[in-house]
């Protein structure tokens, strides 16, 4: 059977390039970079090599780069970090502003954190999943410690304007966060010129290795870590090095094209143009502020885990917005928030492209979805 | 996907059986879920056998749901196509689970929507054959004096 990998806002296929960057680091370089022979130094040498990449191609400082376990850690780190250096440091601030389309990872640290005694604002978005600035604006208030917005949306693509969240931030004088996984390499992103304080990256969605990520934190702000140990990373992340995931994750980056940006742009444009001629079908997210990979399309009256399912038989891997599908019979909390009914969210399919993802593939993607869809609308009570 | 299903389920998943709706059916089943949005109709046609007892002769489903509201649809189609009404009310959501190799536990209540549906098609056909065995006053026309005029009818239901 064919096998179309559709469902890259997920993971990526790890690079060629990028495997074959790590595999010295696993059976020749294998020393501790914390050791202080010239094996050890030998490995602190590429992790620090690593840092500089990365912190290169966001205008970042090398030592504001924080290595963790990932985006899900890295998040964590940011929120939970922020939030106990100042209530240690008696602040008086335990104010927390974020969205209803984050992650669940930023989601589940908030709501954990007001247990703690967080104050968390949810913000609102609007029908395309934008943060009001305005709206914002108002909810800081003097006991505020950070405002927290997602970049690229991992379920329906939409970016956010940073700069302007960023200007607001430091009018105000609050700390900015963004969780930029989805968007890392794909869009613009200058921890200057966004006013950025802090910075969510991960690996595996840039065909990197799993398990690696990455916290930006601007120079001066501090943070209480998660984990107490050797006092790795500047003591904010102790633990020996994931250097082999680390050095791959830096190859990710190198390696990173606008070109292919380019082409992933052209083969989503194409795959929503087709998917739109279908009748009764809604692109949720917006149609140009969007990630280059990102399609995410509501079709009526039908579920998205049976189109998904269907898609399988041919090979196709996509996955759904609806809950259905999940672990949990809950539907999406980002389609929600831009206003869609449970109906509707398990109506969704999301369909993620990468570098990888040929021309062919999308013809064969177009050729058998309106199958599909027919045949499950012929088969719904519902009209 | 996700989730993962029997084998039985994605065979009844991508080739549903019955599938479609009956232009007059003798009873028809609506339900939906609550948890999930999802909905089920069931329509049944009902004859007599040479026993005399009532069957569900054929049996058919439109469904908006899952993978798995979707295999429990046809695989309910299938366990009560021929039975008695007696029988067929009898069919429980783990007969359609257990016939489909079983179901993920989150799963379970799609087949609750087949089962519920079937019921709920039975009880409109017995409904509806009450209702029509009543005695009905209706309108003829009477060739031999050129006029509409009243005529006492019973009326009975599946007429040959
Ligand atoms: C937007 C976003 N944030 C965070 C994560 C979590 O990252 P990780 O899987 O590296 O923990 C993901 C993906 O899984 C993501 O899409
Ligand atoms: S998830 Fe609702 S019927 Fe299957």
């Amino acid at each position: 059977m064919k096998q179309i990998y559709l469902d890259n806002a997920a993971t990526t296929r790890l690079d060629d390039e990028v495997l074959k960057a790590m595999i010295p680091y696993f059976n020749e370089k294998y020393a501790n970079a914390s050791s202080t022979h010239f094996m050890g130094q030998e490995a602190k040498s590429a992790l620090e090599k690593s840092r500089k990449i990365i912190a290169k191609e966001i205008g970042a400082k090398n030592h504001e780069i924080i290595f963790t376990s990932g985006g899900t850690e890295a998040n964590n780190l940011a929120l939970k970090g922020l939030f106990f250096w100042n209530r240690e440091n008696g602040t008086g601030k335990n104010h927390i502003i974020t969205t209803r389309i984050e992650h669940d990872c930023v989601l589940n640290a908030c709501k954990w954190l007001e247990k703690q005694g967080a104050e968390v604002t949810y913000l609102d978005v609007d029908a395309e999943g934008f943060v009001n600035p305005e709206e914002l604006e108002k909810a800081i208030t003097d006991r505020t410690i950070v405002v927290s917005v997602i970049h690229g949306n991992n379920e329906i693509g939409t970016i956010q304007d940073l700069e302007a969240i960023g200007k607001i931030c430091r009018k105000k004088n609050v700390l900015f966060h963004t969780d930029a996984c989805q968007s890392f390499t794909k869009t613009f992103l200058n921890v200057k010129k966004q006013n950025l304080d802090l910075v969510t990256l991960n690996a595996h969605k840039i065909h990197g290795p799993k398990g690696v990520g990455a916290l930006y934190i601007r120079e001066g702000i501090k943070i209480t870590p998660l984990f107490h140990g050797g006092g790795h990373e500047r003591k904010l992340r102790s633990g020996t090095e994931n250097v082999s995931g680390i050095v791959g994750f830096a190859k990710a980056v190198e390696i990173a094209k606008k070109k292919n940006n380019e082409r992933m742009t052209v083969l989503r444009d194409k795959i929503i143009t087709g998917i739109l001629g279908i009748p009764n079908t809604k692109l949720n997210g917006s149609r140009n502020k969007r990630l280059c990979n990102n399609v995410n399309i509501s079709f009526n009256n039908i579920e998205g885990e049976s189109i998904g399912g269907y898609l399988e038989t041919f090979g196709i891997c996509t996955s759904t917005g609806s809950a259905c599908a999940s672990h949990s019979l809950e539907t999406s909390h980002v389609l929600k928030a831009i206003g869609l009914l449970p109906v509707q969210s398990n109506s969704t399919l999301r369909i993620s492209i990468s570098k990888y993802t040929t021309e062919e593939e999308i013809n064969y993607l177009l050729e058998k979805l309106p199958k599909i869809v027919e045949k499950l609308r012929r088969m719904s009570p519902i009209k | 996907m996700t989730i993962l299903y029997s084998k039985k389920v994605m065979q009844e998943f991508t080739h549903p059986r019955n599938m479609g709706e009956i232009k007059d059916a003798d009873g028809i089943g609506k339900v939906g879920n609550p948890v999930c949005g999802d909905v089920m109709w069931l329509y049944i046609k009902v004859r007599k056998n040479t026993k005399g007892q009532e069957i569900i002769k054929d049996i058919k489903f439109k469904t908006f749901g899952c993978a798995a509201a979707i295999a429990t649809s046809s695989m309910i189609t299938q366990l009560a196509k021929g039975k008695t009404l007696k029988e067929a009310e009898k069919i429980t959501r783990n007969d359609v689970a257990d016939s489909l190799k079983g179901l993920p536990s989150i799963k379970m209540h799609c087949s609750n929507l087949s089962s519920d549906a079937l019921k709920r098609a039975i009880e409109d056909y017995e409904k509806k054959k009450k209702s029509k065995k009543e005695i009905k006053l209706q309108m003829e026309y009477n060739p031999g004096l050129q006029k509409y005029e009243p005529r006492l009818s019973v009326k009975k239901k599946n007429k040959k």
